[in-house]
């Protein structure tokens, strides 16, 4: 198994570990698909309580790379550590977003957000109104019932929302969870996300290739070159999230130093032919 | 204005509608036709009987009871055969659209009896098993199972793996995984199986039943046919048409209640 719980005193990149927080640790991390390198040496260390963001042209492994953190991608080399113990009530350390919200078809809205609790200890009326919750949460009660065919794009994101939320996760593993929506859904729950990370507390790895929603989360960004993936570049940004306003010069700054770093990887990526994955 | 063209209509057609009164009257007509052109004379009812004999001869047989032990026996062959083959083919089915130790050595042999007629084995079925209700129901239920096998294998591939990723990735267990995610991911295709496995069934009842039956459907048929008694082997026909429907429509409200979701 490559995610392994480490012990809490185990050396932490920067942060170390705050009350109660898990963080991650990448050491070493390599990873192939067949004879191709997606991966080249990865070392970094997600801070307990912060939001990391992972951007990178397309192509350059960062869903691989989630994947791996995630423990849903066997890497070909190095590991991942959790680092700190997660909360009594947590159900699920490592928890996804999806970037195409995996909702169960065949299941209500509720149904969909239950599913994840049917397999815990929680007792059936704890586990309703646990669902209950999330879906207010969410702002979704009143679409409960409804099939996800039924909703749109963002509705469809906040049910993968609350369904993530409804494990309690210590960590929040978000793969380009406003992708697939139109630019005005994604400017919504952007600020959506920012409230309710905010409010969990979660460890969040966010992997994203817009720049503009790197700024407004990440605390530490990660910028990924061209595959074979390695880090190019760590910047760090110290603005509160509830206090960073799109037109703060500092914050479009970093969004333009953001975009040099990638701009040419981004073009070599655009005329490449797809390896897939 | 000095010159303008009214632009022309050209997306139509290629839309067909469901008219329901149009395939009941269409029915009721041909039959109308057929009766017709008996009674006119114009076609010998001794070789193609006519509605009205054929329904008098269903009566009759309903009357007697004779029509009831026919169907009695086909049906109860037909359910025990295709709950068989069905059963055994869904989880021959899942099991190798799942486990790659199944797959390959399962697809091989599955290939390689898939296309037998499985009528060709219903005399060796008759030496295994005699030539009572075991040589017939094994029959239908070799029939059955390998459109199954198929038909499920090719639901389980089809269940999108993010789906199943998403539900590792919440530490669901192998078990629910697999009832509540692979198993309701496959059922579309599992359910348009049924439909071929049922017509497949009935096709091989009654061809069962004609090499070896005194009781069922098949057999009455034949014997009708032996005696020229057109009238009938038709309503027997009538009979095997009308549980084909009664199977095809319990099937269309099973999908309606099951796949409501789509």
């Amino acid at each position: 198994m490559s995610v392994s719980a480490g012990g809490a005193q185990r050396g932490v990149g920067q942060g170390g570990v705050g009350q109660g927080g898990v963080g991650l640790c990448v050491t070493g991390l390599h990873h192939a698909f067949g004879d191709l390198p997606v991966l080249d040496g990865l070392d970094f260390s997600v801070a307990p309580g912060e939001v990391t963001v992972i951007v990178g042209p397309s192509g350059c492994g960062k869903s691989t790379l989630l994947g791996i953190l995630g423990g849903l991608v066997q890497p070909s080399r190095g590991k991942v550590t959790l680092q700190g113990t997660p909360a009594a009530d947590c159900l699920n350390p490592l928890t996804f977003v999806f970037q195409d919200f995996a909702l169960v078809p065949w299941r209500s809205v509720a149904g969909n957000v239950s599913l994840v609790l049917e397999d815990t200890p929680l007792s059936r009326k704890d586990r309703q109104t646990r669902v209950a919750d999330m879906l207010a949460l969410a702002g979704l009660s009143a679409f409960a019932d409804a099939w996800p065919r039924q909703l749109s794009g963002g509705m469809r994101q906040r049910v993968g929302i609350a369904r993530a939320l409804a494990v309690r996760p210590a960590v929040l593993l978000m793969d380009e969870p406003l992708s697939a929506l139109d630019a005005q859904t994604r400017g919504l729950l952007l600020e959506e996300f920012v409230g309710l990370i905010a409010r969990t507390g979660a460890t969040t790895v966010y992997v994203t290739h817009n720049l503009s929603e790197a700024t407004r989360l990440g605390q530490q960004i990660l910028v990924m070159g061209r595959r074979p993936g390695r880090v190019r570049a760590v910047l760090r940004i110290d603005t509160p999230l509830a206090a960073r306003r799109a037109d703060d010069p500092a914050l479009q700054a970093v969004e333009r130093s953001l975009w040099d770093l990638l701009r040419a990887d981004a073009a070599e990526a655009d005329r490449e032919l797809s390896h897939g994955g | 204005m000095a010159d303008e063209t009214r632009v022309a209509f050209r997306g139509g057609g290629y839309a067909p509608r469901r008219v329901a009164w149009a395939s009941a009257a269409t029915l009721i007509g041909l039959i109308a036709l057929w009766q017709a052109l008996a009674s006119l004379g114009w076609v010998s009812t001794a070789f193609a009987s006519s509605p009205v004999a054929i329904a008098r001869a269903l009566g009759q047989l309903g009357a007697s009871g004779e029509l009831w032990g026919h169907v009695s026996a086909s049906l109860r062959r037909l359910a025990i055969g295709w709950v068989i083959g069905t059963a055994s083919g869904l989880v021959v089915g899942v099991a190798l659209g799942l486990y790659t130790l199944a797959r390959s050595p399962g697809m091989a042999v599955v290939s390689a009896l898939f296309p037998i007629p499985k009528i060709a084995l219903v005399p060796l079925f008759i030496i295994w098993f005699g030539i009572g209700e075991g040589s017939k129901i094994v029959t239908l239920a070799f029939g059955v199972f390998f459109p199954t096998v198929i038909n499920t294998l090719a639901g389980v591939d089809g269940v999108p793996r993010g789906l199943i990723r998403m539900a590792q990735s919440f530490n669901l267990r192998p078990w629910s995984i697999l009832t509540k995610i692979v198993l309701p991911g496959a059922l579309p295709a599992i359910l348009s199986g049924f439909r071929i496995t049922t017509s497949t069934a009935i096709i091989l009842l009654v061809a069962a039943e004609m090499i070896g039956a005194d009781r069922g459907i098949g057999a009455f048929v034949l014997q009708a046919g032996n005696l020229y008694d057109t009238d009938n082997l038709l309503a027997g026909i009538v009979v095997l048409s009308a549980i084909g429907l009664c199977v095809s429509w319990v099937l269309g409200r099973l999908e309606r209640a099951w796949l409501r979701w789509r």
